[in-house]
């Protein structure tokens, strides 16, 4: 198995530079906000590792909110994100990104601070320049960009032969129809029009780092739980009187920035959601931010990993970030569906789990004990979430057209090819997949 | 929660509770206006019906509504404007993004609309009258009254005809209506409601009441300190120094989609081979329906018949879309989910079910019904055709379709999710790559897949596959429009004639 990683390079952008790098990052696109995958300065498409990429101009659009706390908003500069989600390890991955799109990147990055084109050892300054998540979510650990590729055209090659073989054997001789795609399959690989890649071994010392984790973390808790425990108490009751304290914003965002945003959304069957924000002042929101993100980022590691998380079973990838000194966070995912069904699915499915995250930023919606209302309120929380999103100037997905489910299937109809179903019912089950 | 059963019906415009099913004529009228003033004048005594059963039952109705734009024209302040939605103020039309979210691309673009497909095409007012049958040319006159041909310009009389309880492919209409809850008896608490309920919060239909969410959807609130003439609307329940403009008012969506009925039943005949059953069989696959109404879900409760539960049914029993598949036309528009994907029982079962474990790959993919909901209340046009004889090679050939109207509290989460998360989504509950086989436009995906077919999933295994499937129904025009409440129609005809604009 390859599992999955990330990357996230970071860097001010120079004074006066924004608006030219704004246009440069335009001009890899073929739609508003969605790259050409040939693009020269950055040709996405010839990745085979890469499963997401884009780039955002970080700006502090909500900055002001953050006085409603009595607190003097920070100032921020504006800063280029580049992420990616890839296969693999990242090291290996920006050897290759240097390979193929050097010329690019330093052209896109000159106009960042602290970067000159002429003299620049690249590596070092993208590795520099990386910053790691608090919290990851991968929709199926292990499932690769070649795998999905391979899977799909499987999927492809088998529905457009199964109603001949329908037509020939009839549909109820379901082991016979079985066979006839079995043998399909097999001459279309002779062939060379199918691949089907064996997984990769999976490095060790990632299964060692993986097991130390999933074993570690939960020991260190079960050691502390007698002081987490007396501080849990305290902590409820403290979170619950600044809950009660808050300053409740319900900003409604102007019309301008939402056209900005659904200019680039629901053109193909995936959307992209960047969004920034202040953490809430004190200590205690912070602690609470970065726990919560903890046990987040352990159970979409050890248990989440498998094409759902809890409820929601449309986002491939997401990250959460804080930035600029645990001040504020970022998050970004890549979702199925329109924006309005992500948000009305996050409300009614896991709307205590992004209570439980969000409620220490912001601008998010007055909550009780932490998982109850805010994203219940659900006009201040669409209101909040949208005023929070900022665009993606450049949105890279190597796989179009396909959502997380449909990846799921195609990995069934593969399973169904390799291992052999043992009953009718099964392969019944199996046929009404293609 | 109130228990009175005073629900203030008298401010409601009828057609809220009713559908005038009685009153089969009708006559649709796109208006602008020309003369504010005048406008307003007729409005003052305008017979608007209200929502108060009348023992004998009215033989006549009359019921308005207005765009944002026919709103500022009679003067209405900008700042109240402005707590309308989004969605409302920019029309939709108004955004090529929102056509997108639509599917109102390709050959329902707003560029090939007969009306509203841009801002200057966008009618003031939208007047609905109805009548029993040969009634309506009288009561047109009736109304128009003195004022009427000075202050509104006709821009456009859509189309209706009754035909019957149909629509013109032949199948029964509005059987799958929710029940609004007037006197919020029912909780909106998911603890205590995890079922699928056809009984919807009034906040979901009318402005002023708490949704499905328990909360109150936003709308324009006026301070009637700042303005006087506000006094005379009723109080905003959630914030009551403030007066709910919006209240006792919803939201009226208007699509006219043309159907192509020979097109429909001659497409269906070919892939049938010409055998009637066949070819009806394959209508009621992608309805969802049979040509009688009775649904495709095995019925539920022995021994009765499907046909009295023509409503009264889910699809929990049929997951995987094998008796009504899972991308037929009336599973899309509502899918009947609750809000867990099975009911729990126990707590810890419930936790389970919240946590997301035990589910199959393909299961609780869309949930929660009841915050996506839609009143309807449109009408036919077009002469009627029967399948028999919509067959023929030479079918005559007319204009038909539905005028289609819903009420809703929120455009975005109710009319435009149910447009574009369930109808036209390619990917709805996990289905292959099509879209609505009725509804649907044909576009392909981005990645060049074509949407264009239609699955029926089949016990025996694999599934069954219509290809190629022609595009039925075209948007041909459409709009969105506030119709308000009655005492929010007396502020509209009492706003000062110094604020009226002219038309732009």
């Amino acid at each position: 198995m390859t599992p999955q990683s990330s990357f996230m390079i970071v860097a001010a952008v120079r004074n006066g530079q924004l608006k030219d790098l704004r246009a440069l990052l335009a001009s890899m696109n073929n739609l508003p906000g969605h790259a050409d995958p040939n693009n020269e300065l950055m040709p996405f498409g010839k990745f085979d590792r890469l499963h997401f990429a884009r780039f955002v101009l970080i700006e502090a659009r909500t900055a002001q909110e953050i006085r409603a706390f009595g607190v003097t908003p920070r100032p921020w500069q504006p800063t280029l994100a580049f992420l990616g989600d890839i296969d693999g390890d990242m090291q290996t991955f920006f050897l290759e990104l240097i390979e193929r799109a050097e010329p690019g990147l330093k052209k896109i990055f000159s106009h960042c601070e602290g970067f000159s084109e002429e003299n620049q050892d690249l590596l070092g300054w993208m590795k520099a320049n990386n910053i790691n998540a608090s919290a990851t979510y991968v929709n199926w650990i292990g499932r690769t960009v070649r795998q999905i590729h391979e899977e799909a055209a499987l999927h492809r090659s088998l529905s457009a032969y199964l109603p001949k073989t329908v037509d020939d054997v009839g549909r109820e001789n379901v082991r016979a129809l079985r066979q006839k795609l079995l043998s399909y399959v097999e001459m279309e690989k002779y062939k060379g029009r199918l691949t089907l890649t064996p997984p990769e071994p999976t490095p060790p010392e990632w299964k060692m780092r993986n097991l130390l984790h999933m074993i570690g973390v939960p020991l260190i808790l079960l050691l502390l739980s007698p002081l987490l425990l007396v501080i849990a108490l305290i902590f409820a009751l403290r979170l619950r009187m600044l809950e009660r304290s808050d300053p409740e914003l319900f900003i409604r965002p102007s019309r301008e920035h939402l056209a900005e945003l659904t200019v680039q959304e629901d053109r193909d069957v995936s959307n992209q959601y960047s969004v920034f924000g202040d953490v809430k002042p004190g200590g205690v929101r912070l602690l609470t931010f970065k726990f919560v993100l903890l046990v987040t980022d352990y159970l979409a590691r050890h248990i989440y990993n498998r094409g759902f998380l809890a409820r929601i079973k449309t986002i491939h990838f997401a990250r959460w970030v804080f930035m600029d000194n645990n001040h504020r966070v970022f998050f970004a995912s890549n979702y199925d569906g329109s924006h309005e069904s992500y948000m009305d699915d996050f409300i009614n499915k896991v709307g205590w789990g992004l209570n439980l995250t969000f409620t220490n930023g912001v601008g998010y919606p007055t909550t009780r004990w932490i998982i109850k209302e805010g994203a219940n309120r659900e006009h201040a929380f669409k209101y909040t979430q949208r005023r929070h999103q900022i665009p993606t100037e450049v949105w890279y997905k190597a796989y179009p057209g396909l959502t997380a489910v449909d990846l799921a299937r195609n990995s069934r109809i593969r399973q169904g090819v390799e291992i052999r179903q043992s009953n009718d019912a099964e392969i019944r089950e199996w046929l009404s997949l293609i | 929660m109130k228990e009175s059963s005073d629900f203030e019906f008298d401010d409601l415009q009828g057609l809220l509770r009713f559908g005038y099913g009685k009153l089969t004529d009708t006559s649709f009228l796109l208006l602008n206006i020309v003369n504010a003033d005048l406008a307003k004048k007729w409005l003052e005594t305008a017979p608007i019906s209200s929502a108060v059963t009348q023992d004998p039952p009215p033989e006549t109705a009359l019921q308005i509504a207005f765009s944002v734009e026919g709103l500022r024209v009679l003067g209405l302040e900008e700042s109240v404007v402005e707590g309308f939605s989004d969605e409302f103020i920019v029309g939709m039309a108004g955004d090529e993004s929102r056509s997108r979210r639509l599917g109102d691309i390709g050959s329902n673009a707003p560029q090939q609309w007969k009306w509203g497909g841009n801002a200057a095409q966008v009618p003031h007012v939208l007047l609905l009258l109805y009548a029993t049958e040969g009634g309506i040319g009288a009561w047109q006159k009736t109304i128009e009254g003195e004022h009427f041909s000075n202050a509104f310009e006709l821009l456009q009389e859509l189309p209706t005809l009754y035909i019957g309880d149909i629509e013109p492919f032949g199948f029964p209409d509005s059987i799958s209506q929710p029940t609004v809850d007037w006197m919020q008896r029912q909780s909106t608490d998911t603890h205590e409601r995890d079922r699928y309920s056809n009984l919807l919060a009034p906040g979901e239909i009318v402005l002023g009441y708490r949704n499905e969410y328990g909360q109150y959807t936003a709308r324009p609130l006026i301070d009637p300190r700042k303005d006087k003439l506000a006094t005379m609307l009723p109080g905003a329940e959630d914030d009551p120094p403030l007066k709910d403009f919006g209240r006792n008012g919803t939201y009226l969506v208007l699509r006219q989609l043309g159907q192509d009925v020979p097109g429909f039943w001659q497409f269906l005949d070919q892939v049938a081979d010409h055998i009637p059953e066949k070819r009806e069989q394959l209508a009621a696959a992608m309805v969802g329906r049979e040509l009688d109404g009775t649904p495709l879900v095995p019925a539920h409760i022995p021994g009765i018949s499907r046909k009295e539960y023509e409503n009264d049914f889910t699809y929990e029993q049929d997951p995987k879309g094998n008796y009504c598949p899972l991308g037929a036309h009336v599973r899309r528009s509502n899918p009947r989910t609750g809000d867990l994907p099975t009911s729990a029982c126990g707590p810890v079962d419930r936790l389970i079910k919240i946590l997301g474990f035990g589910q199959r790959p393909d299961e609780d993919l869309v949930a929660s019904s009841r915050f996506h909901r839609l009143l309807r209340r449109g009408r036919t046009y077009g002469p009627a055709l029967a399948p028999k004889d919509a067959v023929e090679r030479h079918a005559p050939v007319a204009e038909r379709g539905i005028q289609f109207i819903c009420l809703v509290g929120n455009i975005s989460r109710q009319f435009e999710f149910v447009q574009n998360a369930w109808t036209m989504n390619s990917k709805f509950d996990g289905v292959q790559d099509e879209k609505d086989p009725m509804l649907g436009n044909r576009e392909p995906l981005m990645s060049g897949e074509s949407t264009d077919h239609f699955n029926s999933p089949d016990p025996a295994g694999p599934m069954r596959t219509t290809c190629h499937l022609p595009q039925f129904v075209t948007t041909l025009g459409g709009g969105y429009f506030f119709m308000p409440g009655l005492r929010a129609l007396k502020y509209i005809s009492a706003l000062p004639a110094n604020r009226t604009g002219s038309p732009s």
